[in-house]
């Protein structure tokens, strides 16, 4: 039976060949950051405190676009929301700990902790899975906001004539295809992104949540028609 | 906007991101996801993320142009021709930054 220590040391290891996938999200989150106008310590600031890269650089490009706060909200915990699921899956392996062991790990629940943890449990569970995800979400963790502070020194030197606020749309395609999985889920993103298209000029960027809504019940009436 | 309130913006944003991760954690054996919302979850990223591309390569600048004057619809296309082959961030930037700046001294 091995250590909960052994474990941990485990799940950091397996951690290890997916984080060079961190380190320039956190780079392009923070220097997208201080594009947007924001001073390093902010930059840096949001990706300790949130700690959910795609969810920041929606958050970003809604505040150069002058959005209201509620929508800025909104659209951050809309596009956090798959971490629900993510919290079901892993939450059998954690019943046991204690919440103040658990909690710290839990804030910093990102995809690729769970990826890695997922993946070690369904191939062979370890003798103490909650110690195995806290070494691989630690780990990931601490590359994300080490990085998060060296772009947050990078980004104060690149000249905003670069035309830097490209790099959100560009970022986001390359998650949303990693998103999509199957006909539904292009259908989701179609009808998704048609209708911000459409939509676009309603109040305080409403339109994307709605948008967005939308190509949600498109998805899933596609694939129940598939299912039919 | 302040800085009072950017932070307040970021902490608001990580409250209610560290409620949906600790969500089925704190419910688990009280409360199981509803099968409606489990299939509803699996299109949000898909559906967001397009809601966020399109209008930025359609509207650059704020004003439609669907037209080769597009810089931001062209590199755009470019860059998720890559972003669909290898589904990696990094490479998208490369590539997509690289026509961004490369396009406007051929057009």
């Amino acid at each position: 039976m091995k250590t909960e220590y052994q474990d941990f040391i485990a799940g950091a290891r397996g951690a290890l060949p997916i984080l060079p996938s961190v380190v320039p999200f956190a780079l392009i989150c923070s220097v997208s950051a201080i594009g947007v106008g924001l001073n390093p310590v902010q930059a840096a600031g949001m990706s300790f405190v949130m700690f959910a890269g795609a969810s920041q650089l929606a958050l970003l490009q809604l505040l150069s676009e002058g959005a209201h706060w509620l929508v800025m909200l909104v659209t951050v915990w809309v596009i956090n929301l798959r971490f629900t699921m993510y919290s079901a899956t892993l939450a059998p392996y954690l019943k046991e700990e204690p919440n103040w062991r658990r909690l710290p790990f839990v804030y910093i629940l990102s995809d690729q902790a769970f990826g890695v943890s997922m993946v070690q449990f369904s191939n062979a569970t370890p003798a103490n899975p909650a110690w195995y995800y806290y070494g691989a979400a630690g780990i990931i963790a601490m590359t994300w906001v080490i990085s998060a502070i060296v772009g947050a020194l990078v980004g104060a030197v690149i000249p905003p004539s670069w035309g830097f606020e490209f790099a959100f749309p560009l970022s986001f395609m390359a998650l949303m295809f990693a998103a999509i999985k199957d006909k539904p889920g292009i259908l989701a993103a179609v009808i998704g992104g048609g209708m911000a298209v459409l939509l676009r000029g309603l109040p305080y960027n409403l339109g994307l949540i709605l948008a967005a809504s939308l190509g949600i019940a498109a998805g899933m009436w596609a694939e129940g028609r598939v299912q039919a | 906007m302040s800085e009072l309130s950017i932070w307040l913006l970021f902490v608001g944003a990580a409250i209610g991101t560290f409620a949906l991760r600790f969500s089925f954690i704190y419910l688990f054996g009280k409360f199981e996801i509803p099968p409606l919302l489990q299939r509803a979850l699996r299109f949000v990223p898909a559906s967001v993320l397009a809601a966020l591309v399109f209008p930025a390569l359609l509207y650059p600048n704020g004003i439609f142009d669907f037209s080769l004057h597009n810089i931001h619809l062209l590199a755009g296309i470019g860059g998720g021709i890559v972003a669909w082959k290898t589904k990696n961030v990094l490479w998208t930037l490369i590539v997509g930054m690289g026509l961004f700046w490369v396009l406007p001294l051929i057009f």
